[in-house]
Parts: structure tokens; C-alpha cells; sequence
């Protein structure tokens, strides 16, 4: 089976990963899948503003996921949006689970991701860039999460979903997985779908995402050794 | 014990989460982390093996306080009995008035004119608690406060590279352009001299070139040569 624009049904859009792409941020990454593209900048640790919302045993993370007013065919209304605030929460809850944030005691680390272009698939690649982001800016992490949504279309089953296959897909499953780890750190479910169908995604999405970490870890080289 | 086993040698590369070593036969060391039988990276950097111990040195990174190190700070508030100072980590130091050298009576005595907002100092930290309370202490003989000069900013990761080893990197840097530089372990640095320009050139060159090899070399050649990018 060929789908709408020619991949085959395991196959990623074109991915491309770029570590170090903002100056001023401690970590910054770019990542492409297909015509999405998300930007993510970390800053910190740094001091934690308002201090009453310092934990005195850990890390804060504070994630902010934007979409550019350009990023979709119709004017994306700018400022925070409920479905903005939701993936916020999701990407955070994420990333959390890896870094070590026992190791800075009433610090912050935040993290903006802003989409610049949108095409399916904008949780995704929030995910990707802001782990590398992390990883560039020298964040202690147990190690790199990669994302990916997989579907299912007429029967089949597929990964990476572009815009024009989520809208035809009857299902949609973003999974965040953590490849050194062999864990995931985010499974949603937008459809219905049979006990089968979840464990068949979820296997051939972990596959992609470990294609993805590979990805990830050669821009991270890129960056440093030159 | 056989080195044989290690996954990664001295010098590579490694990014989060890589395994180093499948074995209980080695010793996770700085921003490292055992995970079953395995050691694996925490943070993105160079693999570093001393014995077994294995380790990362980190190629970025913020900085964060440890006992006995000299840094450069600037002073944000000055209070009753100390001074708030930013050290460029996550965590604001404090200077109290016990920490500075001779009687100064509170009540008496304006302690901005000491050490005014705005006044950069060099200092070395005295205590750091489990709560990132941190002390600063200006006993030391080398500790002091800059009059005229330029503070630069650079990663603290590369500190140990731009002093080099014992202090070689630095001390050719400052013999070559009779500048003075003081380089704070938590990135902050501070130079006056006429070269001063040249000298935040070549701070930058190691900082972007850290990574690689022979780079005391490198500096030398551009020490000779007094630009750091040869025009074409």
C-alpha cells in the first residue's frame, strides 16, 4: 500500500533536525517533519520568578507551546488558546520524567516551542525539538525522547500522519517513547480503536521514534564536534 | 576489570541516555547514572575513563556553585549586613559583612560604599547547602573588586579549556598581550590591557573550538599572528 503522497506505511516524512539554532537560548533546536516545522528554545535552570512558585526539592518545568498566527492556511489566532495550553501540559509531561530535576533545588527550566509551520503532527515535533533543545543546553537527562503519531487508514496501519491522512485517518496515537529507556513518556488517543489495533500502533510507532533518537543524536553531534 | 567492555572510548561523544558500559565492574562518575548494570550518559559531552570511573565532561551547560570556587560577580542589593551578588547560576550568592576583611560596624558605617550596586567583584564561595544557599567570603588574598576593565560572559563548560591545563591556555594569553584576565570558575571573566579586543577574540575562538585538538597551538599561532582570522 502507497499512501497520498507516495511513503510507505512505516515510512517517516522527510525529517530533518537542526541543535543551536537561537543564540540567545541555552538550547534550541529545529525540527521539520514534512511541512511541520517547530522551533524550541530552552533557558536555565535559571532563578524561579514568582520565588512562591519555587520547589524547594526540584526543578520546575515550565513549557510554552505556540503556534505561529502563519503556521496554518487560515490566520492562527495568536495567544494562548485551550488546545495551545493543553499541549503545553502534554509536552511537559513528557519531558519531566527525564530530566533530573532533583538536581536544582527551586530552579526553573522553561521551555518555548513555537510552530512555524503546521501540517499534522505539531505535538510530535514539539516533543523532538524541545528534547534536543534540552540535551544542547547541557540538561542532565536520563535520555532523548522522540515522538511520533501513527493511524489507521482504510485497514491499515501508518506513521507520521501529514495534514490531508489525519483528516481521512480514523484514528490518531501520538506516542512519546524514550528509546535508552524502553519506556513511553506519552501515549493520547484521538478515535476508536480495538485492544489489537492500540498494540499494533504503539510497536510500529516505537520503531519510528527509535529512526527519530538516531536523528536527534546526529544534529547533537553536528552542533558539538565540528 | 578490562576496558574491552566499555561501549564508548575516552573522547567520544556521547549525548543523554547513551550507554558507556554494560557492567557492575565500573563506577558511574560525574554526570553519569547507573540504570540496571549499565552506565549511562546524563548529560552531552566528552566520555572521560579514569580507572573505573567513568565520567562526562560537559559541553554546555549552566553553572552551579561549589565550595572553594573563585567566581566573578556583580552586585544586584546591597542590605543591612551583606550584599546580594549574581554569579550567573541559578541561584543568587550572598556576601555578608562577615565575609569581608576587617571590622565594619553596620550602624556606623554606609556599606555601599564598600561594594555598591553595580560593582563587580571576584570572590570565592565559602558555602553552598542542600538548599542552594550560597555564601561568598573576599578572605582570600587574590579576592578583590574591579575598578575599569570589561567583563565578558562565556559557558561555564568551557572554563576548564580557556585555563588550561594548570593555568597554561591563560597564562600564554596573558603574557603574549600583557592584558590582565581573571576568569571566573562560573564563566564570568574579566580583562583590561590594551589588547583588550584581541584578547575577547581569541576567548570566543577557544570557546567555539573547544572540542577540538591541538588548540594550544592554535591559540599560539594566533598569538603570533595578533588576528584571529587571517584575512584572504
Amino acid at each position: 500500500m502507497k499512501r497520498s503522497d507516495g511513503r510507505k506505511p512505516e515510512e517517516l516524512r522527510p525529517l530533518e533536525i537542526t541543535a543551536g539554532v537561537l543564540e540567545n537560548a541555552t538550547g534550541s533546536a529545529r525540527v521539520r517533519m514534512g511541512r511541520t516545522i517547530a522551533v524550541a528554545g530552552v533557558f536555565g535552570p535559571r532563578e524561579m520568578f514568582p520565588r512562591r512558585l519555587q520547589d524547594f526539592n526540584r526543578a520546575t518545568v515550565q513549557c510554552r507551546y505556540s503556534m505561529a498566527p502563519f503556521s496554518t492556511d487560515e490566520r492562527a489566532r495568536p495567544g494562548p488558546s485551550r488546545r495551545s495550553k493543553e499541549i503545553s501540559l502534554v509536552v511537559r509531561k513528557a519531558l519531566e520524567p527525564l530530566i533530573f530535576l532533583d538536581e536544582f533545588p527551586k530552579a526553573a527550566i522553561d521551555i518555548y516551542i513555537d510552530i512555524i509551520q503546521a501540517d499534522a503532527g505539531t505535538r510530535t515535533a514539539a516533543i523532538n525539538a524541545a528534547s534536543v533543545a534540552l540535551a544542547d543546553a547541557g540538561v542532565p537527562m536520563r535520555g532523548l525522547v522522540s515522538a511520533v503519531a501513527a493511524g489507521k487508514i482504510d485497514g491499515k496501519y501508518v506513521v507520521d500522519l501529514a495534514g490531508k491522512e489525519e483528516d481521512a485517518s480514523d484514528c490518531d496515537l501520538p506516542v512519546a517513547y524514550i528509546p535508552s529507556q524502553g519506556k513511553i513518556s506519552l501515549l493520547q488517543m484521538d478515535g476508536n480503536l480495538a485492544k489489537e489495533d492500540v498494540k499494533a500502533l504503539i510497536k510500529i510507532a516505537t520503531t519510528a521514534c527509535e529512526d527519530i533518537e538516531k536523528k536527534q543524536r546526529d544534529a547533537l553531534r553536528k552542533r558539538w564536534i565540528k | 576489570m578490562s576496558e574491552d567492555k566499555l561501549l564508548k572510548n575516552t573522547r567520544d561523544f556521547v549525548a543523554p541516555g547513551d550507554k558507556l558500559v554494560e557492567s557492575m565492574e565500573f563506577l558511574p562518575g560525574k554526570n553519569c547514572f547507573r540504570e540496571g548494570n549499565g552506565v549511562f550518559a546524563k548529560r552531552l559531552g566528552l566520555v572521560s575513563v579514569q580507572g573505573r570511573v567513568l565520567s562526562v565532561i560537559p559541553l554546555n551547560g549552566v553553572y552551579m556553585p561549589n565550595r572553594d570556587d573563585m567566581v566573578i560577580g556583580e552586585v544586584t542589593d546591597v542590605q543591612s549586613n551583606g550584599w546580594v551578588i549574581d554569579i550567573q547560576c541559578p541561584y543568587q550568592a550572598y556576601l555578608p559583612l562577615s565575609g569581608v576583611r576587617g571590622y565594619i560596624d553596620s550602624n556606623k558605617t554606609d556599606i555601599s560604599k564598600i561594594y555598591g550596586v553595580g560593582d563587580v567583584i571576584y570572590g570565592k564561595i565559602k558555602m553552598v547547602n542542600s538548599m542552594m544557599s550560597v555564601h561568598i567570603s573576599m578572605f582570600d588574598r587574590i579576592c578583590r573588586k574591579f575598578s575599569g576593565g570589561r567583563v565578558i560572559r562565556v559557558n561555564p563548560a568551557k572554563v576548564p579549556r580557556i585555563i588550561g591545563k594548570s593555568g597554561s591556555m591563560i597564562d600564554m594569553i596573558k603574557s603574549r598581550t600583557g592584558c590582565y584576565v581573571v576568569v571566573g570558575q562560573n564563566g564570568t571573566i574579566w580583562l583590561e590591557g590594551d589588547k583588550e579586543s584581541f584578547v575577547i577574540d581569541v576567548i570566543r575562538y577557544i570557546e567555539e573550538n573547544s572540542a577540538s585538538e591541538g588548540l594550544t597551538n592554535k591559540i599560539e599561532e594566533i598569538l603570533k599572528r595578533g588576528v584571529v582570522h587571517e584575512k584572504k
